[in-house]
């Protein structure tokens, strides 16, 4: 577990899709106040529609966004 | 609270929370009263059972004996001596049901065109296949119409399932290896709460179940559903159950988590709008962040990975996925049809007094009317 927490964190750049994040790092408001994460993996949105910002919230599927690649 | 009970009377066992729909369920039941013993051939009473059957897959008596033979794996389905779950007499009607169930699935699942075995290439196809899914949308009619006492029947068809979220596929797990199996145990760590059971799916199912009113123990409505629902669950349990068909439950699993967080988003909307409050809704909204996270790595890590480490599995990977839509489509459809036709979309409806137990809720009047 320790050897988990101590690993760099790993961003996947999904296709058309989200940010996922694996590893331990400080999500933070601009304030610095901690973002609450209620799971070990994450998807941060990166399409920008997401109603539950900074997560993802599947709905780039519904407005066709894509990545290149 | 199955127990031993080889040398105790059979009155010991509690009652089943469900009917016999015909002869072969009724044998089952009657049988899971009584102790084990010498082998009971019920291959006849089965292979009848199948003969008669105009579709499996709506077949009551059918998919109930499924749903008892694969409830003895799960438990708590049926209170019975626990030495049935192995015994050769039920082992050999359950698998010449699932055979029959598979065929006809495979026969009636309309098959996509197969991507190449890569991990990127098998996650795009599984997303074109649920983004082009235009089966019906339950959950935009649980967005916009639902009524309470529609919500009430929507949980009890949703408890079938969901009062075991994850299990079916967690059959799967040793049944996988290297990156499906680690992408598996990932969603499924998820799915059970990440170590903390009062965030358990099910249990946050269960939690939105007594928010309506309604019995949050498992069987307990399952007299009350059509077959087609019972037959949602015991696909899984065969794919999940059958070493064979792993490519099948992983193609499932990243079907299911592709076509969830938007769905989830609808019905949260729905409860919401007849006023019902986080306890009720903190179900759906999980599981739009949830399954956005679950989705990706079901179709890149989970299917993607079992693709290209095993390209032998790439059609049962695409057919587990398109089976996982066309079940459920067929299930949402008849709740559907029910609900517009201005009917009950449960077999017996619900007695009085469920969906009107939170503050500012209306008596209810029974259901579907």
């Amino acid at each position: 577990m320790s050897d988990l927490n101590r690993a760099a964190p790993q961003i996947v750049a999904c296709p058309n899709g989200p940010l996922l994040v694996r590893g331990e790092l400080d999500l933070v408001t601009p304030e610095g106040d901690p973002i609450e994460r209620k799971r070990r993996t994450i998807a941060l949105c990166r399409c920008g529609v997401s109603a539950i910002k900074p997560f993802c919230d599947g709905t780039h599927k519904a407005i066709g966004f894509t990545t290149d690649p | 609270m199955a127990r031993s009970q080889t040398l105790m009377g059979p009155s010991t066992f509690s009652d089943p929370t469900f009917s016999a729909r015909g002869p072969l369920s009724a044998r089952l039941l009657e049988l899971l009263r009584s102790a084990p013993g010498d082998d009971v051939d019920l291959l006849p009473l089965a292979d009848e059972t199948i003969d008669r059957a105009a579709r499996l897959v709506h077949d009551d008596d059918v998919q109930l004996a499924l749903f008892i033979l694969y409830g003895l794996h799960y438990g708590s389905v049926v209170d019975t001596d626990d030495a049935w779950e192995w015994h050769p007499s039920l082992i050999a009607p359950r698998r010449r049901l699932e055979s029959a169930f598979e065929a006809e699935l495979r026969d009636n699942v309309p098959m996509p065109e197969l991507p190449e075995s890569t991990s990127s290439a098998v996650a795009s196809a599984l997303f074109t296949l649920t983004g082009a899914d235009s089966g019906p949308s339950l959950s935009r009619y649980v967005a916009a119409k639902a009524t309470r006492e529609q919500l009430a029947e929507f949980l009890v068809h949703r408890s079938i399932y969901t009062l075991k979220e994850a299990d079916p596929h967690s059959w799967a797990i040793p049944r996988l290896s290297g990156r499906a199996k680690a992408a598996m145990v990932e969603i499924q760590s998820d799915e059970y709460g990440g170590g903390r059971p009062e965030r358990m799916h099910a249990a946050i199912f269960a939690g939105t179940m007594r928010g309506l009113g309604l019995d949050d123990r498992y069987g307990r409505y399952v007299d009350h559903v059509p077959a087609v629902t019972l037959a949602s669950l015991n696909m899984m349990s065969m794919f999940g159950l059958n070493r064979r068909l792993r490519g099948a439950i992983a193609g499932h699993l990243a079907a299911f988590e592709m076509t969830s967080s938007i769905p989830n988003g609808l019905y949260a909307r729905g409860f919401r709008r007849n006023g019902f409050g986080e306890d009720v809704t903190w179900y759906f909204d999980e599981h739009v962040e949830a399954d956005a996270v679950h989705e990706q790595i079901a179709g890149r890590d989970l299917a993607g990975s079992l693709a290209e480490d095993e390209p032998a599995l790439l059609a049962d990977i695409m057919f587990g996925a398109a089976a996982c839509l066309t079940v459920d489509g067929w299930a949402g459809q008849h709740i559907l049809d029910a609900w517009t036709a201005g009917e009950s979309a449960l077999r017996v409806p619900l007695e009085p007094g469920a969906e009107s137990s939170t503050p500012g809720g209306h008596v209810a009047s029974g259901s579907g009317s």
